[in-house]
Parts: structure tokens; C-alpha cells; sequence
């Protein structure tokens, strides 16, 4: 039972042709660009000096057919208006991104490569990437990828645009791999502190149970639970606890909750979930201990050396008033010239976001 | 035949002093690592896709990564070209020798590292089988899911390069969404980490570029893999429908219906009736297809699902439906599914299998054409698919002794892949572009977008020396499989620029 394709949006524009023409331009005077869609996660990442290259005109849901459950929109769709539409259909994206404003575009979504809560449930924002139409740094249009799941032909660069920071690519547009809505949904609190939490969680994780959601703060353990009735209705009898308000995964999600907002600077330490960590300051801990958000004001080198120790890599998601000059980790130095090599292999005159990721990239 | 690379289409390499080789290869490695002559290298000469031969100048068999480091330098420094190889039983001629090559075989890297059951995952070495991380990690009631039909003997170094999926993809994801840290040598003697620990690592996702680079970027010398927890009840449901495209509808209205099969495969009539002499399955044999449909979760919950997918399938004019009826019928419904390959050995002394993937709303559409072309082309086919994931495996029946058959087989084949994209799809869901399906590559992309592969390609091996001549396309041969379809008048996508 194909459902209709009526909820979808206006078609939206094709600005194709006018941005591979500025790229084009650029690269022949080797002038950089600065890639913006909703310019929300501005702060993320260091500061570009170049002409903005805005894809919020570039817009439209141009394919979507919910029984193949997969979704391709221009990058300047905004995120708010393709889940309007997968919810009108009983679907959502899995990944869960954050919108960091109502102006959050889709290809923005992909270029950070940020993911929910679900993330460590589900898989991240390159696990759903079907497809992406990209600008090289020479305004070449180039297709990659397609609107399948199992798809093996050639490179996966399309994966390899989710969290590039545009650093390899101007997203043209973007095919989404989309889910079906869980048919029931809870959400759990205990009060216990985060060592008996973490081993809680790592028990529950070893298990088929339905879980969507695992963080901690403030000596709370927040738990949700996401499938099948039957599944969803017998773990919440096994889990016990009280009743939790959603609204909180919501605000975790969004990073609207007061212990994820930009004020005092955040950082992001993406560690193994059974990781141990000494670090002075109250953390919020979500991905069931696989990322952990500390408000900044301990020394760079503390965070990177505590999370590397432990197996991970800190980022300065927020930093404390002003631009941020080292967000990332520092790559190894082999990794780094694979990275340098790459970028140079599809923007060759070095025009796209250069310096957003590290200065030299 | 792909077989024959050819000067002007494929990469070229200096001639190689093989003494001068041998020597420096003896000196890395241990006595009984090098093999160097013809009956110890005929074992070589192929893989899975047995319709290819080529023997290789020497193979290596380290089981170190020191090794593995120095045997590439001196692969570099000399210019000789490197194909690595697991076990052998991929299926589009991925690790077909090129002529002249050294064969870095894997096999010796068979060893399981560490598991961790809290963390869920397992670090093993690229040797290792697939089915033999489920098996160490079943006591912990963990699974590695990808599952390939190999899944007995294919390794999980192959694994990796190839992308490899399996039945149960649809709910588990392929075997990038099931990594967790790899560890690879460049052609340069580097060991590079990708990946981490922790769920994402800084920089850009070259795990995620490497998954299914077939070989043409680096070497694996460590994997670490995402284990997932058992399911604790799985059941599955036979469909018999009397028309192969009410069971192609079927498909896409379960998947619409928002129900997520842990399998959902699909044989047609030749297929299910090999299979069942074969397998003695319980496969109704006056169907014209069959999907076997599997659910896990809850038990209530399985139950629920099954019941909505047989309203389904009658809704779309299933003619029987049938719930496997213990946990031994369950395995039998499976084993005539998995025997189905070698079940054609009863119908044809050989088979051909192809591998796109398509939208599923077009099964019914493109079930027809294929029944088109094969009475063009004189050959049978039996279809089997992962339907769930609209990934076809059409078995082509020939014969090789027969002359010209392989010849034609081999063109049938290309022009069912042709077909899987021109309706959208692409020519390889997962048995990877090889050597098999080096021209198609032409089809499914742009030269530009060639060019920019061969550009990734060259950013991690700039001599080109890792797997030449396979999964890439020089423009030279583009610019020719163009010409040919051209003159044959069959050109897919006209708009495509050509050359």
C-alpha cells in the first residue's frame, strides 16, 4: 500500500547551475569559499575567511517514496520541513540530527555529520547517507552513491561528505535512507549516580531490548525505550523506575538543555562507553557513556589527554566567546597527510571550507 | 573476456626483474611464505569468479604486520603491483591476479584477538571467517551480523574491502554500519588507523571510504567489529504466490507497511524448484515464487508482525502461507535458500551470478525485462534476491564447454546490469565491482565522476599499484565500452556525456 505523495513540499529550486558557476569562478582565481546553508552551526569548527557560497535558495524534496524508505532532498531543504513530511508519513530519521535553529538545512545536517541520542542504537548520520550529488573544488557536479541500501559501486564518498564540514564537496543534495516511527514509546528515570549507571547500561546493551536513549546527569539515569509494543511494554516492566517527561530527550537532542548550551563553552569527549573518566566538573553523559559533554574551563590539553587516554578525542564544540583555532583533535601525523592528499584529490586549488576542520586542511 | 587486460584500456606497469623480486620478498619472509612456482601458484589464478584465470608471479603469505609493511615498500620501490587476497571466494573477480603481481594473501592472519563484551565488540585479523566471530561470541549471546552467503569460509579482511551484506542487512546493515576500528598499511609501509574506540573518530570518515575499496587504497592488517545482542525469538513465514510480480508487489507493500523483516527473500519458479530438489526444503513446487519472510524481536511482537504480513501477502494474492513450523523447519526454509546457487549445478554445468540492486517498486517491471532478454539471448535464468533490499542475484544457466556460451552469459549479464540502472539502481549490491563489472562502471557513472575515483584512488596510491586494472575504470576503456554499446545501437542513459 504505496502512500500517497501528496504531503510533499513545493518542488522547491534548482540553483545548480548559478552555484557551480560561483565555485567555478572561484576555483579559477583560487579565492575560497565559505559553505553556508542555515548558517546555524556557524560555531562549529574554525572560522572560513572566503565568499559565502549560500545553498539556502538551492531547496526541494525531489524524491521520496515511502515504501522504498528513502528520502532525496537539495541541501537547502530545511531539516524542520523533511521531518514534517516523514512524520506526515509514519517515518523519521533515524540519526536523529540536531537542529541548532528553525533555518537548520538538510545538507548542513550532513556536512556536520552530528547525531541524537539514538546514535549509539541506530548508527549515525553517515549510516543513512544513501547518495550525495556534490561540487568538486573545481564545479564539477558529481553524483555518488544512489537511492539504495546495498549499493557497492565505486568509492563511498558519499559516506565520506558526513562530517567533511564541506571540506571535500559543495552537498548539492542528498538521498537519506528513512525509518519507520516506532509504534510505541517510553521514556524512564532512576535516581543512581554514573558508576552504577554505566554498568547498568552495558548490562542492558548486551541485551535485544528496545532502548533508543541512555544518558545521565545530575545523579539521574535517563533511559527510552523505542520498537514493537510487545517489546517496548516488557522492558518497561523489567526496568522499573518512574515515569520520565520526553520533552527531555527533546532538549537532548536539540542540545537545548541548560547543560548543553554555548554560555559557558562545551566540550564534546567522544569516548568508549565503559570508559572511566577523572575529569573535575559535573558531565551530561549521553550515547549510554559514548559521549560526554563538560562545560569548558579546564585546559584544552586536560580534555584531549583525559579522552585519549581513554580511548576517545575531545572536541570544543562550543568554545568561550570567539572563534575556536583548534575545535579537533590533532590527527596523527600519517593520517593527516592521507587527509591533506584526499582533499587535494577533490579540491585541488583548496577553495572549500579550507581551514574548517585544521588549519592546513 | 575480462580476463585479457588489455595494454590500452587497463593500467600499465614497467617490466620487473622477478629474481631480483623473489630475493628481497625471501628476505621478509619466513621459509614456505613465498610461493613462486606454477603448481603452487595455480590456486591462485582465480577466486570465486572462477570464469577469470590469471597466474600471478609470486605470492606471499606473512603473518605479520611487519611483514606485510615491508613486503609493500619493496612492492612500491620496485613497481610491481600488489593484489591482496582473503579467502578467495569473492564473486566479481576482485582478486584476480593482474599479470605480473605479487598476491598478498591474508590467510595467515587467522587469529582473534580480544572480545569484549561490555564494549560489544571483537578485534580480529583480517583472515579470519565471518561465521567464526558469531560462533566465539555465542556464549555471550552476541552475533556478528553481516552475513554473507560465504559467510562458512569467506574472511572478514574480505569482508571489509568488499562491503560485504548478507540476508539479514535490511535490519542489521552492512559491514560498514558494523565496524567499529580498522587498521590498514599503505602502499608507502605507513600502518594507519581508521576509526577508534569510541563511536566516531576526528576528521574526515576514511573507515568509512575504505569499507568496500576492494583493495585499491590499503591493506588490512586489524579489524575491530561491532558485535549485537540475539535476538531472543525469530520465526519465519513461507509465501507461495502463483505470479512472480504479485510477489514482487508483496515486497514493497510489507517495507511500506513500515515492518522491518529481519530477512525477506524472494526465489521464482526455477529457483525454488532447484532448490527444493536439492535441499528437500518443503518448498511448494508448483509456485512461481516464494518469499521467505523473517521477523525477530518479542515473541508478541513477532506473532503481531507475522500476522500483518500475511494479511498482506494474501491482500496481494499469496496462494499459500505458511509459518515454519519449529526451529528445525526454520533452518531448512534457510538451507534450501542458501543451496540455491549450488542447486543450479542440476540444471546447467554452469551459472553466472549477477548482482544489482533496484528500486523495489520496480521488481514486477524489471522481473519481465529480464525474462525478455533471456529468451534474447538464448540463455535461462533463475532469479533469487534479497527482495527486501531490492538486491537481485539472477542466475544466467550456460554451459562453458559450449562455444560462445560464456561469451554470451557474460553479455546477458551486463545488460541486466545496465538495466538495474537505467531504473535507478546500481550494478553491484554487494558482490563488489571486481574485475566482472569494470565496464558497467562506465555506465553507472560520468566520466567526471571516474576521473574523481581514479583522483581518490591516486591520493592513497599514487602508483596505482594496489589491485590495477579493477573496480575503476580507466577513461580509455570507458571511452571505449561506450563506443561498443554505441555501434551495438543499445546505449543506456544517452545523456551521459561520452568521449
Amino acid at each position: 500500500m504505496p502512500t500517497s505523495l501528496a504531503s510533499r513540499p513545493a518542488e522547491g529550486v534548482d540553483q545548480t547551475e548559478a552555484l557551480a558557476d560561483q565555485v567555478r569562478r572561484a576555483s579559477a582565481e583560487h579565492r575560497p569559499l565559505r559553505i553556508v546553508g542555515g548558517d546555524t552551526k556557524f560555531f562549529y569548527g574554525r572560522a572560513v575567511e572566503g565568499e559565502t557560497l549560500s545553498l539556502a535558495g538551492h531547496t526541494g524534496v525531489t524524491d521520496y517514496q515511502p515504501s522504498e524508505l528513502v528520502l532525496t532532498a537539495r541541501a537547502g531543504t530545511r531539516l524542520a520541513d523533511i521531518e514534517a513530511l516523514l512524520a506526515a508519513n509514519d517515518q523519521m530519521l533515524a540519526f536523529e540530527p540536531p537542529s541548532m535553529g528553525p533555518a537548520s538545512t538538510i545538507g548542513g545536517v550532513v556536512a556536520a555529520g552530528l547525531s541524537g541520542p539514538r546514535r549509539p542504537f541506530v548508527g549515525a548520520v553517515r549510516d543513512f547517507v544513501l547518495g550525495v550529488t556534490i561540487l568538486d573544488g573545481r564545479g564539477r557536479r558529481l553524483r555518488f552513491g544512489g537511492t539504495v541500501f546495498k549499493n557497492v559501486a565505486g568509492f563511498d564518498a558519499f559516506r565520506l561528505m558526513a562530517g567533511a564540514l564541506g571540506g571535500l564537496g559543495v552537498i548539492l543534495d542528498v538521498s537519506l535512507r528513512v525509518t519507520p516511527k516506532p509504534r510505541a514509546q517510553a521514556a524512564h528515570i532512576f535516581e543512581m549516580g554514573w558508576s552504577e549507571a554505566q554498568g547498568r547500561i552495558a548490562a542492558l546493551m548486551r541485551r535485544p531490548l528496545p532502548l533508543s536513549g541512555a544518558a545521565h546527569h545530575d545523579g539521574r539515569l535517563h533511559l527510552r525505550l523505542s520498537g514493537p509494543e510487545a517489546a517496548v511494554a516488557a522492558a518497561q516492566a523489567e526496568l522499573g523506575g518512574k515515569s520520565d517527561d520526553p520533552a527531555f530527550w527533546d532538549s537532548v537532542r536539540h542540545m537545548t538543555h541548560p547543560a548543553l548550551g554555548p554560555t559557558a563553552g562545551l566540550w564534546r569527549l567522544s569516548v568508549p562507553a565503559v570508559a572511566r573518566l577523572e575529569l573535575p566538573g559535573e558531565m551530561f553523559i549521553d550515547w549510554g557513556g559514548a559521549q560526554r559533554w563538560l562545560a569548558a574551563g579546564l585546559p584544552a590539553s586536560a580534555a584531549r589527554e583525559a579522552a585519549k587516554a581513554a580511548g576517545g578525542h575531545a572536541t570544543l564544540f562550543y568554545g568561550q566567546g570567539g572563534p575556536v583555532e583548534a575545535p579537533f583533535a590533532p590527527l596523527a601525523p600519517a593520517l593527516m597527510a592521507l587527509h591533506l592528499r584526499l582533499k587535494a584529490a577533490l579540491d585541488p586549488n583548496s577553495i572549500l571550507n579550507p581551514g574548517r576542520l585544521y588549519p592546513d586542511l | 573476456m575480462l580476463d585479457k587486460f588489455d595494454d590500452n584500456l587497463d593500467p600499465t606497469f614497467a617490466a620487473v626483474d622477478r629474481p631480483a623480486l623473489i630475493a628481497r620478498l625471501a628476505a621478509i619472509l619466513a621459509p614456505g611464505a613465498l610461493i613462486t612456482e606454477p603448481e603452487g601458484l595455480r590456486p591462485y589464478e582465480n577466486d570465486g569468479f572462477s570464469g577469470y584465470r590469471v597466474l600471478p608471479s609470486v605470492v606471499v603469505l606473512p603473518s605479520e604486520t611487519a611483514q606485510v609493511q615491508a613486503i609493500l615498500k619493496v612492492c612500491g620501490e620496485m613497481g610491481v603491483p600488489v593484489v591482496a587476497r582473503g579467502a578467495g571466494t569473492g564473486l566479481s573477480g576482485g582478486a584476480l591476479p593482474f599479470p605480473g603481481c605479487v598476491i598478498l594473501s591474508l590467510g595467515k592472519f587467522n587469529h582473534i584477538l580480544d572480545i569484549d563484551a561490555d564494549a560489544r565488540t571483537a578485534v580480529v585479523q583480517p583472515g579470519v571467517r565471518n561465521l567464526a566471530i558469531s560462533e566465539a561470541v555465542a556464549h555471550l549471546g552476541l552475533f556478528y551480523a553481516p552475513d554473507p552467503s560465504s559467510q562458512i569460509a569467506c574472511s572478514i579482511g574480505g569482508n571489509v574491502a568488499e562491503n560485504a551484506g548478507g540476508v539479514h542487512c535490511l535490519k542489521y546493515g552492512l559491514t560498514v554500519h558494523n565496524l567499529q576500528k580498522v587498521q590498514m598499511v599503505t602502499l608507502a609501509g605507513d600502518i594507519v588507523t581508521l576509526g577508534g574506540d569510541a563511536l566516531d573518530a576526528p576528521g574526515f570518515d576514511l573507515m568509512a571510504l575504505f569499507t568496500g575499496s576492494e583493495g585499491l587504497l590499503g591493506v588490512f592488517t586489524e579489524i575491530t567489529v561491532k558485535l549485537t545482542p540475539s535476538p531472543s525469538f525469530t520465526q519465519v513465514m513461507l509465501v507461495a504466490f502463483d505470479d512472480v510480480r504479485k510477489a514482487g508487489g508483496a515486497v514493497a507493500d510489507i517495507i511500506a507497511a513500515g515492518v522491518t523483516p529481519a530477512g525477506l527473500e524472494m526465489m521464482d519458479g526455477m529457483a525454488l524448484r532447484a532448490a527444493e530438489q536439492f535441499a528437500h526444503a518443503g518448498y511448494p513446487t508448483d509456485a512461481e515464487a516464494i518469499l521467505l519472510c523473517e521477523l525477530d524481536g518479542a515473541e508478541a511482537d513477532v506473532a503481531d508482525e507475522l500476522a500483518r504480513v500475511a494479511e498482506i501477502c494474501r491482500a496481494a494474492g499469496a496462494t499459500e502461507v505458511r509459518l515454519a513450523r519449529d526451529e528445525a523447519e526454520r533452518k531448512t526454509f534457510w538451507a534450501g535458500r542458501k543451496g540455491a546457487f549450488p542447486a543450479m549445478g542440476r540444471l546447467a554445468p554452469d551459472y553466472y551470478c549477477i548482482d544489482g540492486t533496484i528500486p523495489r517498486h520496480q521488481l514486477p517491471d524489471v522481473l519481465a525485462e529480464i525474462a525478455r532478454l533471456s529468451e534474447s539471448y538464448g540463455l535461462l535464468v533463475a532469479n533469487v534476491f534479497h527482495a527486501g533490499d531490492g538486491n537481485l542475484h539472477p542466475l544466467i544457466l550456460y554451459d562453458a564447454n559450449a562455444p560462445g556460451d560464456l561469451d554470451k552469459a557474460e553479455a546477458f549479464g551486463g545488460a541486466i546490469l545496465e538495466l538495474c540502472v537505467a531504473v535507478g539502481g546500481t550494478i553491484t549490491g554487494e558482490h563488489g565491482v571486481g574485475r566482472e563489472k569494470i565496464n558497467q562502471m562506465c555506465v553507472q557513472f560520468t566520466p567526471d565522476e571516474v576521473e574523481a575515483f581514479a583522483a581518490i584512488k591516486a591520493a592513497f596510491d599514487p602508483a596505482g599499484l594496489l589491485n590495477p586494472g579493477k573496480t575503476i575504470p580507466t577513461l580509455a576503456r570507458c571511452a571505449e565500452f561506450g563506443g561498443l554499446h554505441v555501434h551495438r545501437g543499445a546505449l543506456p542513459h544517452a545523456d551521459i556525456p561520452r568521449f
